[in-house]
């Protein structure tokens, strides 16, 4: 494509020509308008002059008959940029008058008209004038009349203002849309480089701002943020698939280590019934952690978003308490359950629930066991807290939280943004079940929700508070 | 009860593995590999219930199950996808699909759920109102349970609980289809949370009874069985 022909497609282009079209229509109303007003205003003053001057004239005539009539019209027919006068016999003789040839019926027929005139018999061009014709007794007739040289001037004026000012318009249509074309032009064709760029694979290129915040600008930063956003999910995909290799593989080859030495050395069936069992179970935790994976990558990129609705948090809170209730029991551990009423949100009923579960889940794993607390406090030392477990639900202002506390070991200030990310697991819990995926599963589910999880210290122990924003009005 | 299977999958091991392994179950299977055959034998075939994998080659999963519920084919239907998300699942269900199962499943939880459809489509909507297995009655109006006569107190849970696995006695019920039916929960608890509930429930049901009425089937699920019989 030329540069023409990109220049001609653009948008401003066909903006700037409509604006011409405008424009001049609007010009050649408004002048028209002017012209025509000002030819009819020209138009019934020369009547008015004419009808004055036949009013004077009726009075000579009437006062001092055909005589003094041709007297006063000799005298006015001299005095400069005069009217036109002719008083003619019946036979078309001249009695007096300053006008030349004429057309030849013009005197037959009484009136008022416009008509085309010599000065004298001599002159080469022809002038308009507006006329009356009289006709007097005894066959004479009088000619009042007044030249329109001064209509046509103005008709000229008008003409020449007419074709100024429409070529003015025009040329500044043009120059103003070439200018804004080009203009908004060169910065679309730079966005289309930066864009171009970008698509190439580098991530990290974003359309320049200009800093004027007009629309061009506005789209600019929307369309870096929509960059960012994808940078951000392409670093996370890449994480994904990072820890899926260096994640997944560990497993994988336990996996294939057992099979491997259940085929060289198991003799009995049910050697290798235990064998098969046992690689069942290695795949069913594997697929764990795969669907884990996979909900953390779907909830950080939005996709559940569409399966949203308002449910109570309160509700959700009292379920997984219950279903965790007999494991804690079992576990020695207490778990507590403080509720506020009432606290609506909106989002994946499912998804806050196996967060919470999660949440719930680690908090009892890590609990103190009972007889830890009792030897310690057996051994004169600073009695341990009671190993309990709180789940709070409650609205602080327009958030709704929901709070796992425990009294185990916690996790350290400098670990705790650490501990969100997959697979991430602090010394010491490397010997307790579990793929440490529960907390990061858990941010991911509360990012998706808008809101954050927060690692707190609980004195001791943990505190893990999911902020997820309440619903107005609910 | 041995069923009449549709298994609508494209991938042939896959369908092959189903079909024998329903066939050693004492059921039933016909395969279909891909959306159009799957939609004419299903049509025509009275199937007790449809498997049916969601991504198939010339009609896809979901657009069969619209079609023939268009055509008033009410065979249940239970769904298998490589999608196990929860958006997933809802959609499937929306499409007239009864359960959705993602993959990797246990072939346990595909039975257990496929038995599950086949009797209720035998049995029909109708619900009883009473339960009984052995000497164990549970009354889903007066929300009682009694055992050899004896009155047994339950918690709420625990009694629906017990309601489900005696509206299904004599199958096998995994763990997933409780969280999934008692809670109306889809994830999966990572610690034995379904287990403990269970042995709650048993030391409040058969403890002091020589007859269990509860067992635990390995690698599957519960059942609530007369085992005498």
């Amino acid at each position: 494509m030329t540069a023409l022909g990109k220049l001609f497609r653009t948008t401003a282009f066909k903006l700037s020509l409509a604006y011409l079209a405008i424009f001049t229509l609007f010009a050649f109303f408004l002048l028209g308008y002017i012209a025509f007003n000002a030819r009819r205003l020209i138009a019934d003053q020369v009547a008015s002059v004419v009808e004055a001057e036949t009013q004077g004239l009726a009075e000579q005539y009437m006062g001092g008959g055909l005589r003094r009539l041709v007297d006063v019209i000799e005298s006015r027919s001299r005095q400069p940029g005069a009217s036109l006068y002719l008083v003619a016999g019946p036979n078309g003789e001249r009695y007096a008058g300053n006008i030349g040839r004429l057309p030849s019926d013009l005197l037959e027929r009484p009136g008022q008209r416009t008509i085309s005139y010599f000065h004298n018999d001599d002159d080469q061009k022809a002038h308009m004038a507006l006329v009356r014709v009289y006709q007097l007794p005894q066959g004479v007739r009088l000619l009042v009349g007044h030249d329109l040289a001064e209509a046509d001037r103005l008709r000229q004026v008008i003409r020449r203002a007419f074709s100024w000012s429409l070529s003015l318009v025009v040329i500044l249509a043009l120059l103003g849309g070439w200018f804004v074309t080009r203009r908004v032009l060169g910065r679309i064709d730079a966005m289309t480089d930066a864009t171009r760029g970008i698509m190439k694979g580098d991530l990290s290129g974003r359309l320049a701002i200009a800093g004027t915040n007009d629309e061009l600008d506005r789209l600019a930063v929307n369309l870096n943020a929509m960059l960012d956003r994808i940078e951000e999910l392409m670093s996370g995909m890449k994480e994904v698939s990072d820890n899926i290799a260096h994640d997944l593989k560990t497993p994988l080859t336990r996996l294939r280590n057992g099979a491997e030495e259940a085929l060289r050395t198991a003799e009995t069936p049910n050697d290798y019934r235990n064998a098969l069992e046992g690689t069942i179970e290695e795949a069913d935790n594997l697929i764990r952690v795969f669907n884990a994976l996979l909900m953390i990558a779907r909830a950080e990129a939005g996709n559940a978003r569409d399966n949203m609705a308002g449910f109570d948090v309160a509700e959700v809170a009292r379920d997984v308490v219950e279903l965790y209730e007999p494991v804690a029991e079992e576990a020695g551990v207490p778990l507590r359950l403080e509720v506020e009423p009432g606290l609506r949100i909106r989002g994946s009923r499912e998804l806050i629930g196996q967060a919470l579960a999660n949440l719930v889940d680690n908090a009892i794993k890590y609990a103190p066991k009972p007889l830890e607390a009792v030897a310690a406090t057996d051994g004169g030392q600073v009695p341990s807290p009671s190993p309990e477990v709180l789940v709070r639900a409650g609205q602080h202002g327009d958030t709704v939280e929901l709070a796992v506390a425990d009294r185990g070991p916690g996790i350290p200030a400098a670990d705790r943004s650490r501990v969100l990310e997959r697979f991430v697991r602090l010394e010491g819990a490397r010997t307790r079940p579990g793929f440490g995926l529960g907390l990061s599963l858990a941010a991911a589910v509360a990012r998706l929700h808008g809101g954050t999880l927060r690692l707190e210290d609980n004195e001791p122990g943990l505190r893990a508070v999911v902020a997820l924003p309440a619903t107005a009005g609910a | 009860m041995d069923m009449k299977l549709l298994i609508v999958e494209d991938d042939t091991d896959s369908a092959a593995y189903l079909v024998k392994a329903f066939k050693e179950a004492g059921h039933v299977a016909d395969h279909a590999a891909d959306g159009l055959d799957g939609y004419a034998l299903a049509r025509e075939g009275d199937y007790d219930v449809l498997i049916i994998d969601r991504m198939l080659p010339k009609l896809d999963g979901l657009s069969l199950i619209h079609g023939l519920r268009e055509q008033k084919v009410e065979t249940p239907v239970l769904i298998l996808s490589a999608l196990g998300q929860v958006d997933d699942r809802v959609k499937g269900l929306r499409a007239g699909g009864d359960d959705y199962l993602p993959k990797p499943y246990a072939f346990s939880e595909l039975l257990a759920r496929a038995e599950v459809l086949a009797r209720r489509r035998r049995t029909g909507p109708v619900e009883e109102t009473r339960y009984r297995v052995a000497d164990l009655e549970l009354d889903r109006l007066s929300h009682t349970v009694a055992r050899a006569g004896k009155p047994i107190e339950l918690q709420p849970r625990e009694f629906r609980l017990l309601e489900y696995l005696m509206k299904h006695a004599g199958q096998v019920v995994t763990r997933t289809m409780l969280l999934e039916n008692v809670w109306d929960y889809h994830f999966d608890p990572q610690t034995n949370v379904i287990d403990v509930h269970l042995s709650r429930l048993r030391g409040k049901v058969d403890r002091g009874f020589d007859r269990p009425l509860i067992h635990t089937v390995r690698g599957a699920g519960y059942v609530v069985r007369d085992s005498a019989r």
